[in-house]
Protein backbone atom coordinates (compact mmCIF):
# COMPACT_ATOMS: atom_id res chain seq x y z
CA UNK A 1 0.00 0.00 0.00
CA UNK A 2 1.25 3.25 -0.57
CA UNK A 3 1.64 5.39 2.47
CA UNK A 4 0.19 8.55 0.61
CA UNK A 5 -3.26 6.34 0.94
CA UNK A 6 -2.68 6.10 4.62
CA UNK A 7 -0.76 4.50 6.91
CA UNK A 8 -3.08 1.39 7.76
CA UNK A 9 -4.31 1.42 11.56
CA UNK A 10 -2.73 4.56 12.35
CA UNK A 11 -3.70 8.42 11.27
CA UNK A 12 -2.15 10.08 8.34
CA UNK A 13 1.00 12.11 8.62
CA UNK A 14 -0.31 15.16 8.38
CA UNK A 15 -3.16 14.89 11.20
CA UNK A 16 -1.55 13.24 13.25
CA UNK A 17 -1.63 14.98 16.63
CA UNK A 18 -4.33 17.23 16.10
CA UNK A 19 -7.76 17.80 17.68
CA UNK A 20 -11.01 19.16 17.17
CA UNK A 21 -10.29 22.47 16.98
CA UNK A 22 -7.82 21.57 14.04
CA UNK A 23 -9.48 19.51 12.50
CA UNK A 24 -12.25 22.16 12.12
CA UNK A 25 -9.84 24.69 10.72
CA UNK A 26 -8.42 22.36 8.44
CA UNK A 27 -11.90 21.42 6.58
CA UNK A 28 -12.67 25.36 6.47
CA UNK A 29 -9.26 25.54 4.85
CA UNK A 30 -9.79 22.69 2.49
CA UNK A 31 -13.11 24.35 1.39
CA UNK A 32 -11.26 27.17 -0.01
CA UNK A 33 -9.20 24.46 -1.96
CA UNK A 34 -12.11 22.45 -3.22
CA UNK A 35 -14.83 24.89 -3.87
CA UNK A 36 -12.50 26.02 -6.73
CA UNK A 37 -13.37 22.48 -8.34
CA UNK A 38 -16.68 22.79 -7.84
CA UNK A 39 -16.50 20.15 -4.97
CA UNK A 40 -17.70 20.60 -1.23
CA UNK A 41 -16.15 18.81 2.13
CA UNK A 42 -18.24 17.89 5.75
CA UNK A 43 -16.98 16.31 8.84
CA UNK A 44 -19.26 13.59 9.91
CA UNK A 45 -18.35 13.36 13.91
CA UNK A 46 -14.45 14.33 13.91
CA UNK A 47 -14.45 11.24 12.66
CA UNK A 48 -14.60 11.07 8.54
CA UNK A 49 -14.76 13.51 5.93
CA UNK A 50 -17.94 13.46 3.54
CA UNK A 51 -17.15 14.70 0.10
CA UNK A 52 -19.77 16.11 -2.26
CA UNK A 53 -20.07 17.78 -5.97
CA UNK A 54 -23.02 20.40 -6.86
CA UNK A 55 -24.91 17.40 -8.58
CA UNK A 56 -25.03 16.24 -4.53
CA UNK A 57 -23.39 12.75 -5.14
CA UNK A 58 -21.26 11.79 -2.00
CA UNK A 59 -18.09 10.27 -1.28
CA UNK A 60 -16.48 9.42 2.14
CA UNK A 61 -13.19 10.13 2.62
CA UNK A 62 -11.56 9.08 5.82
CA UNK A 63 -8.10 11.24 5.68
CA UNK A 64 -6.18 13.32 3.66
CA UNK A 65 -4.83 10.84 1.83
CA UNK A 66 -7.87 9.52 0.62
CA UNK A 67 -9.44 12.44 -0.68
CA UNK A 68 -7.39 13.55 -3.28
CA UNK A 69 -7.76 10.67 -4.82
CA UNK A 70 -11.75 10.76 -4.02
CA UNK A 71 -11.81 14.28 -5.16
CA UNK A 72 -9.89 13.73 -8.39
CA UNK A 73 -12.11 11.20 -9.48
CA UNK A 74 -15.35 13.51 -8.21
CA UNK A 75 -14.34 16.48 -10.43
CA UNK A 76 -13.10 14.69 -13.02
CA UNK A 77 -9.60 16.20 -13.43
CA UNK A 78 -6.60 16.37 -11.24
CA UNK A 79 -6.41 18.69 -8.67
CA UNK A 80 -2.73 20.35 -9.06
CA UNK A 81 -1.83 23.08 -6.32
CA UNK A 82 0.24 24.43 -8.38
CA UNK A 83 -2.43 25.68 -11.13
CA UNK A 84 -2.11 29.25 -11.20
CA UNK A 85 -6.23 29.82 -11.49
CA UNK A 86 -6.50 28.27 -7.86
CA UNK A 87 -3.43 30.10 -6.41
CA UNK A 88 -4.77 33.19 -8.19
CA UNK A 89 -8.12 32.13 -6.22
CA UNK A 90 -6.39 31.37 -2.63
CA UNK A 91 -5.06 34.99 -2.86
CA UNK A 92 -7.82 36.71 -3.58
CA UNK A 93 -9.24 35.97 -0.49
CA UNK B 1 5.27 2.09 22.94
CA UNK B 2 9.01 0.45 22.91
CA UNK B 3 11.55 2.74 21.19
CA UNK B 4 11.35 1.55 17.77
CA UNK B 5 14.76 0.63 16.30
CA UNK B 6 16.27 2.34 13.38
CA UNK B 7 16.70 0.17 9.38
CA UNK B 8 19.62 1.94 7.82
CA UNK B 9 19.19 0.98 4.38
CA UNK B 10 22.71 1.12 2.41
CA UNK B 11 21.94 1.06 -1.36
CA UNK B 12 23.97 1.89 -4.42
CA UNK B 13 24.40 0.00 -8.00
CA UNK B 14 26.35 -3.45 -8.53
CA UNK B 15 29.96 -2.85 -7.31
CA UNK B 16 29.76 0.29 -6.05
CA UNK B 17 31.26 -0.65 -2.79
CA UNK B 18 28.19 -1.63 -0.51
CA UNK B 19 29.22 -4.68 0.57
CA UNK B 20 33.22 -3.39 1.43
CA UNK B 21 31.48 -0.39 3.67
CA UNK B 22 29.22 -2.29 4.98
CA UNK B 23 31.65 -5.20 6.13
CA UNK B 24 33.68 -2.46 7.26
CA UNK B 25 31.41 -1.31 8.99
CA UNK B 26 29.98 -4.10 10.75
CA UNK B 27 33.54 -4.47 11.99
CA UNK B 28 33.60 -1.41 14.32
CA UNK B 29 32.77 -1.87 17.93
CA UNK B 30 29.92 1.22 17.91
CA UNK B 31 28.21 -1.33 15.76
CA UNK B 32 28.28 -4.32 17.86
CA UNK B 33 24.54 -4.80 18.37
CA UNK B 34 23.24 -4.69 14.61
CA UNK B 35 21.13 -7.10 12.95
CA UNK B 36 21.82 -7.47 9.67
CA UNK B 37 19.63 -8.05 6.56
CA UNK B 38 21.31 -8.87 3.56
CA UNK B 39 19.41 -9.25 0.04
CA UNK B 40 20.65 -11.19 -2.85
CA UNK B 41 20.15 -11.30 -6.61
CA UNK B 42 20.89 -14.38 -7.97
CA UNK B 43 21.59 -18.23 -6.98
CA UNK B 44 25.35 -17.41 -5.34
CA UNK B 45 25.32 -15.64 -2.72
CA UNK B 46 28.65 -13.68 -3.21
CA UNK B 47 28.18 -11.02 -1.18
CA UNK B 48 27.10 -12.97 1.78
CA UNK B 49 30.41 -14.82 1.54
CA UNK B 50 32.02 -11.39 2.03
CA UNK B 51 30.34 -10.52 4.88
CA UNK B 52 32.54 -12.60 7.25
CA UNK B 53 31.45 -10.93 10.47
CA UNK B 54 27.75 -11.59 10.14
CA UNK B 55 26.45 -14.19 11.88
CA UNK B 56 22.93 -15.68 12.75
CA UNK B 57 21.93 -12.61 12.93
CA UNK B 58 22.05 -12.03 9.02
CA UNK B 59 19.00 -13.15 7.14
CA UNK B 60 19.78 -13.66 4.00
CA UNK B 61 16.25 -13.42 2.02
CA UNK B 62 16.26 -15.67 -0.85
CA UNK B 63 15.70 -14.39 -4.01
CA UNK B 64 14.50 -11.54 -6.19
CA UNK B 65 14.60 -7.58 -5.42
CA UNK B 66 13.59 -6.82 -1.50
CA UNK B 67 12.04 -4.01 -3.36
CA UNK B 68 9.75 -5.13 -5.49
CA UNK B 69 9.33 -9.16 -5.00
CA UNK B 70 9.91 -9.47 -0.95
CA UNK B 71 8.24 -6.77 0.02
CA UNK B 72 6.82 -9.20 2.11
CA UNK B 73 9.59 -11.19 3.25
CA UNK B 74 11.47 -7.49 4.09
CA UNK B 75 8.62 -7.20 6.53
CA UNK B 76 8.81 -11.25 7.64
CA UNK B 77 12.65 -11.14 8.12
CA UNK B 78 12.05 -8.00 10.10
CA UNK B 79 9.50 -9.68 12.29
CA UNK B 80 11.42 -12.77 12.76
CA UNK B 81 13.99 -11.16 14.00
CA UNK B 82 12.13 -9.46 16.36
CA UNK B 83 10.74 -12.80 18.09
CA UNK B 84 13.93 -14.64 18.00
CA UNK B 85 15.23 -11.50 20.12
CA UNK B 86 12.22 -12.16 22.69
CA UNK B 87 13.24 -16.15 22.68
CA UNK B 88 16.29 -15.02 23.70
CA UNK B 89 17.34 -17.42 20.23
CA UNK B 90 19.86 -14.26 19.11
CA UNK B 91 21.49 -11.37 21.37
CA UNK B 92 19.78 -8.22 21.54
CA UNK B 93 19.90 -5.52 19.16
CA UNK B 94 20.16 -1.86 18.39
CA UNK B 95 19.38 -1.34 15.15
CA UNK B 96 19.02 -3.13 11.56
CA UNK B 97 21.13 -2.78 8.34
CA UNK B 98 19.60 -4.02 5.21
CA UNK B 99 21.58 -4.37 2.35
CA UNK B 100 19.58 -3.88 -1.23
CA UNK B 101 20.22 -4.94 -4.33
CA UNK B 102 22.09 -2.78 -7.06
CA UNK B 103 18.61 -2.95 -8.49
CA UNK B 104 16.68 -1.79 -5.65
CA UNK B 105 14.35 1.54 -5.57
CA UNK B 106 14.71 2.17 -2.07
CA UNK B 107 11.20 4.14 -2.16
CA UNK B 108 9.48 1.07 -1.26
CA UNK B 109 11.42 -0.48 1.50
CA UNK B 110 10.89 2.74 3.21
CA UNK B 111 7.25 1.91 2.71
CA UNK B 112 7.31 -1.27 4.26
CA UNK B 113 9.18 0.46 7.17
CA UNK B 114 6.30 3.37 7.24
CA UNK B 115 2.96 0.97 6.37
CA UNK B 116 3.71 -2.35 7.22
CA UNK B 117 1.44 -3.00 10.56
CA UNK B 118 3.50 -4.89 12.64
CA UNK B 119 6.55 -3.44 11.52
CA UNK B 120 5.99 -0.02 11.56
CA UNK B 121 5.35 -0.35 15.71
CA UNK B 122 8.80 -1.90 16.34
CA UNK B 123 11.24 0.33 13.54
CA UNK B 124 11.35 3.23 11.76
CA UNK B 125 13.71 4.25 8.68
CA UNK B 126 17.06 5.34 9.84
CA UNK B 127 19.66 6.77 7.22
CA UNK B 128 19.20 5.86 3.41
CA UNK B 129 23.49 5.57 2.15
CA UNK B 130 23.99 5.08 -0.83
CA UNK B 131 27.52 4.37 -2.91
CA UNK B 132 28.38 5.43 -5.69
CA UNK B 133 31.50 4.58 -7.73
CA UNK B 134 33.77 6.87 -8.58
CA UNK B 135 34.90 5.67 -11.66
CA UNK B 136 31.51 4.04 -13.23
CA UNK B 137 28.84 6.53 -11.46
CA UNK B 138 28.55 9.36 -13.87
CA UNK B 139 28.31 6.00 -16.57
CA UNK B 140 25.89 4.46 -14.45
CA UNK B 141 23.39 7.57 -13.62
CA UNK B 142 23.13 8.10 -17.46
CA UNK B 143 22.20 4.50 -17.98
CA UNK B 144 20.37 3.13 -14.79
CA UNK B 145 17.20 4.72 -13.59
CA UNK B 146 17.76 2.56 -10.60
CA UNK B 147 21.30 4.27 -9.71
CA UNK B 148 18.65 7.97 -9.98
CA UNK B 149 16.47 6.71 -7.52
CA UNK B 150 19.15 5.54 -4.92
CA UNK B 151 20.99 9.21 -5.13
CA UNK B 152 17.80 11.11 -4.84
CA UNK B 153 16.57 8.60 -1.63
CA UNK B 154 19.91 9.15 -0.25
CA UNK B 155 20.57 10.87 3.28
CA UNK B 156 23.77 10.22 2.86
CA UNK B 157 25.93 9.50 -0.68
CA UNK B 158 29.35 7.65 0.19
CA UNK B 159 31.76 8.41 -3.10
CA UNK B 160 33.95 4.48 -3.03
CA UNK B 161 37.47 4.67 -5.28
CA UNK B 162 38.03 8.04 -5.42
CA UNK B 163 41.35 7.49 -4.42
CA UNK B 164 41.91 5.37 -7.52
CA UNK B 165 39.53 7.74 -10.01
CA UNK B 166 41.19 10.84 -11.64
CA UNK B 167 40.60 13.82 -9.13
CA UNK B 168 38.46 16.58 -11.83
CA UNK B 169 36.52 13.34 -12.71
CA UNK B 170 35.71 12.73 -8.84
CA UNK B 171 35.25 16.69 -8.53
CA UNK B 172 32.48 16.07 -11.60
CA UNK B 173 30.57 13.55 -10.28
CA UNK B 174 30.47 15.23 -6.68
CA UNK B 175 28.74 18.62 -8.25
CA UNK B 176 26.64 16.41 -10.22
CA UNK B 177 25.74 14.18 -6.91
CA UNK B 178 24.91 17.46 -5.16
CA UNK B 179 22.84 18.94 -7.42
CA UNK B 180 20.96 16.23 -8.10
CA UNK B 181 20.48 15.69 -4.06
CA UNK B 182 21.65 18.57 -2.21
CA UNK B 183 19.24 17.33 0.74
CA UNK B 184 22.39 14.79 1.17
CA UNK B 185 25.34 14.88 2.67
CA UNK B 186 28.75 13.88 0.68
CA UNK B 187 31.78 11.48 2.19
CA UNK B 188 34.51 10.45 0.40
CA UNK B 189 35.07 6.81 1.38
CA UNK B 190 37.82 4.12 0.35
CA UNK B 191 38.10 0.74 1.01
CA UNK B 192 34.93 1.06 3.27
CA UNK B 193 36.64 3.45 6.27
CA UNK B 194 33.78 5.18 7.33
CA UNK B 195 32.90 6.75 10.62
CA UNK B 196 30.02 5.45 11.68
CA UNK B 197 28.79 7.89 13.68
CA UNK B 198 28.99 10.32 10.71
CA UNK B 199 27.58 7.32 8.18
CA UNK B 200 24.42 7.06 10.25
CA UNK B 201 23.49 9.93 11.83
CA UNK B 202 20.21 11.57 11.00
CA UNK B 203 20.86 14.42 8.20
CA UNK B 204 20.58 17.94 9.67
CA UNK B 205 19.71 20.04 6.99
CA UNK B 206 22.69 22.80 7.82
CA UNK B 207 22.01 26.02 5.22
CA UNK B 208 25.55 26.41 4.83
CA UNK B 209 25.73 22.54 2.98
CA UNK B 210 22.80 23.87 1.07
CA UNK B 211 24.31 24.57 -2.10
CA UNK B 212 24.04 23.54 -5.57
CA UNK B 213 26.48 24.07 -7.80
CA UNK B 214 26.29 24.72 -11.09
CA UNK B 215 26.43 21.12 -13.06
CA UNK B 216 24.28 19.38 -14.82
CA UNK B 217 21.90 16.89 -12.84
CA UNK B 218 20.14 14.91 -14.97
CA UNK B 219 17.95 14.56 -18.06
CA UNK B 220 14.96 16.16 -16.80
CA UNK B 221 15.45 15.73 -13.17
CA UNK B 222 16.47 19.03 -10.57
CA UNK B 223 16.23 20.35 -7.25
CA UNK B 224 15.74 23.72 -5.54
CA UNK B 225 15.72 24.57 -1.97
CA UNK B 226 13.14 26.87 -0.71
CA UNK B 227 14.17 29.00 2.22
CA UNK B 228 11.17 31.17 4.12
CA UNK B 229 11.57 33.75 6.59
CA UNK B 230 8.13 33.13 8.31
CA UNK B 231 6.58 30.01 9.84
CA UNK B 232 4.48 28.48 8.05
CA UNK B 233 0.65 27.19 9.03
CA UNK B 234 1.52 23.46 9.79
CA UNK B 235 -2.14 22.45 8.77
CA UNK B 236 -2.10 24.39 5.24
CA UNK B 237 1.30 22.60 4.45
CA UNK B 238 -0.01 19.65 5.36
CA UNK B 239 -3.12 19.90 2.92
CA UNK B 240 -0.52 21.33 0.21
CA UNK B 241 1.81 18.79 0.23
CA UNK B 242 -0.67 15.72 0.54
CA UNK B 243 -2.26 17.69 -2.88
CA UNK B 244 1.08 18.26 -4.48
CA UNK B 245 2.18 14.43 -3.69
CA UNK B 246 -1.50 13.32 -5.05
CA UNK B 247 -1.05 15.31 -8.28
CA UNK B 248 2.53 15.38 -8.99
CA UNK B 249 3.48 12.31 -7.20
CA UNK B 250 5.31 10.65 -10.24
CA UNK B 251 7.11 13.69 -11.25
CA UNK B 252 8.00 14.80 -7.14
CA UNK B 253 11.21 12.37 -6.65
CA UNK B 254 12.15 13.97 -3.35
CA UNK B 255 11.25 16.41 -0.57
CA UNK B 256 13.36 16.97 2.69
CA UNK B 257 13.42 19.88 4.81
CA UNK B 258 13.19 21.67 8.32
CA UNK B 259 10.21 23.56 8.84
CA UNK B 260 9.36 26.58 11.12
CA UNK B 261 5.52 26.04 12.56
CA UNK B 262 6.36 28.76 15.18
CA UNK B 263 7.09 26.25 17.85
CA UNK B 264 10.67 26.49 19.52
CA UNK B 265 11.76 23.76 17.00
CA UNK B 266 11.58 22.87 13.71
CA UNK B 267 9.35 19.88 12.33
CA UNK B 268 11.25 17.34 9.95
CA UNK B 269 10.26 16.70 6.68
CA UNK B 270 11.41 13.90 4.76
CA UNK B 271 9.50 12.29 1.68
CA UNK B 272 10.75 9.76 -1.25
CA UNK B 273 8.16 9.88 -3.67
CA UNK B 274 4.91 9.30 -1.92
CA UNK B 275 6.38 7.44 1.14
CA UNK B 276 6.71 10.47 3.36
CA UNK B 277 7.65 9.82 7.24
CA UNK B 278 5.97 10.79 9.97
CA UNK B 279 7.12 14.32 10.63
CA UNK B 280 9.24 14.69 13.63
CA UNK B 281 8.72 17.90 16.07
CA UNK B 282 12.07 18.94 17.29
CA UNK B 283 12.75 20.46 20.49
CA UNK B 284 15.37 22.54 19.23
CA UNK B 285 17.15 23.90 16.00
CA UNK B 286 20.05 22.19 14.39
CA UNK B 287 21.76 25.50 14.20
CA UNK B 288 21.36 29.21 14.54
CA UNK B 289 19.39 29.67 11.22
CA UNK B 290 16.26 29.39 12.25
CA UNK B 291 14.26 29.34 8.74
CA UNK B 292 12.24 27.13 6.61
CA UNK B 293 14.50 25.30 4.47
CA UNK B 294 12.56 22.32 1.83
CA UNK B 295 14.82 20.42 -0.77
CA UNK B 296 12.85 19.56 -3.92
CA UNK B 297 13.64 17.42 -6.20
CA UNK B 298 11.64 16.16 -9.47
CA UNK B 299 10.90 17.05 -12.86
CA UNK B 300 9.46 19.48 -14.43
CA UNK B 301 8.18 21.26 -11.30
CA UNK B 302 9.34 24.81 -11.04
CA UNK B 303 10.54 26.51 -8.44
CA UNK B 304 8.59 29.76 -8.66
CA UNK B 305 5.90 28.03 -9.01
CA UNK B 306 6.27 25.66 -5.86
CA UNK B 307 7.02 28.77 -3.95
CA UNK B 308 3.84 30.71 -5.20
CA UNK B 309 1.33 28.44 -5.18
CA UNK B 310 2.81 27.68 -1.15
CA UNK B 311 2.64 31.05 -0.20
CA UNK B 312 -1.30 31.04 -1.30
CA UNK B 313 -1.79 28.17 0.47
CA UNK B 314 -0.23 29.93 3.70
CA UNK B 315 -1.97 32.83 3.14
CA UNK B 316 -5.49 31.41 2.63
CA UNK B 317 -4.94 29.87 6.34
CA UNK B 318 -3.99 33.11 8.28
CA UNK B 319 -7.03 34.98 6.10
Amino acid sequence: MCALCGVLSTSHWAERDSGRRERVFRVRLLNRVLSHFGLELGDWSGRVYVLSDRKGKTVVVHDLGGLWTAAEALAGRPLDPLDPALVAALRGG
Amino acid sequence: MAERLPVVLVTGFLGSGKTTLLSRLLGRPELGETAVIVNELGEVAIDHHLLRRVDERTVLLGNGCVCCTLRGDLADELRDLLSRRTRGEIPPFRRVLVETTGLADPAPVLNTLLAEPVVMHHFEPGAVIATVDALNGNAQLDREEETLKQILAADRLVVTKADVAERGAVDRLEDRLRSLNPAADLLEVSFGEADPAVLLAPGGLDPRELRLPDAPGHADVHSFVLFLDRPVDWTAFGIWLTMLLASRGADLLRVKGLLDVGAPGPVVLNGVQHVVHPPEHLEAWPDDDHRSRIVFIGRGIGRDEVEESLAAFDAAARQ
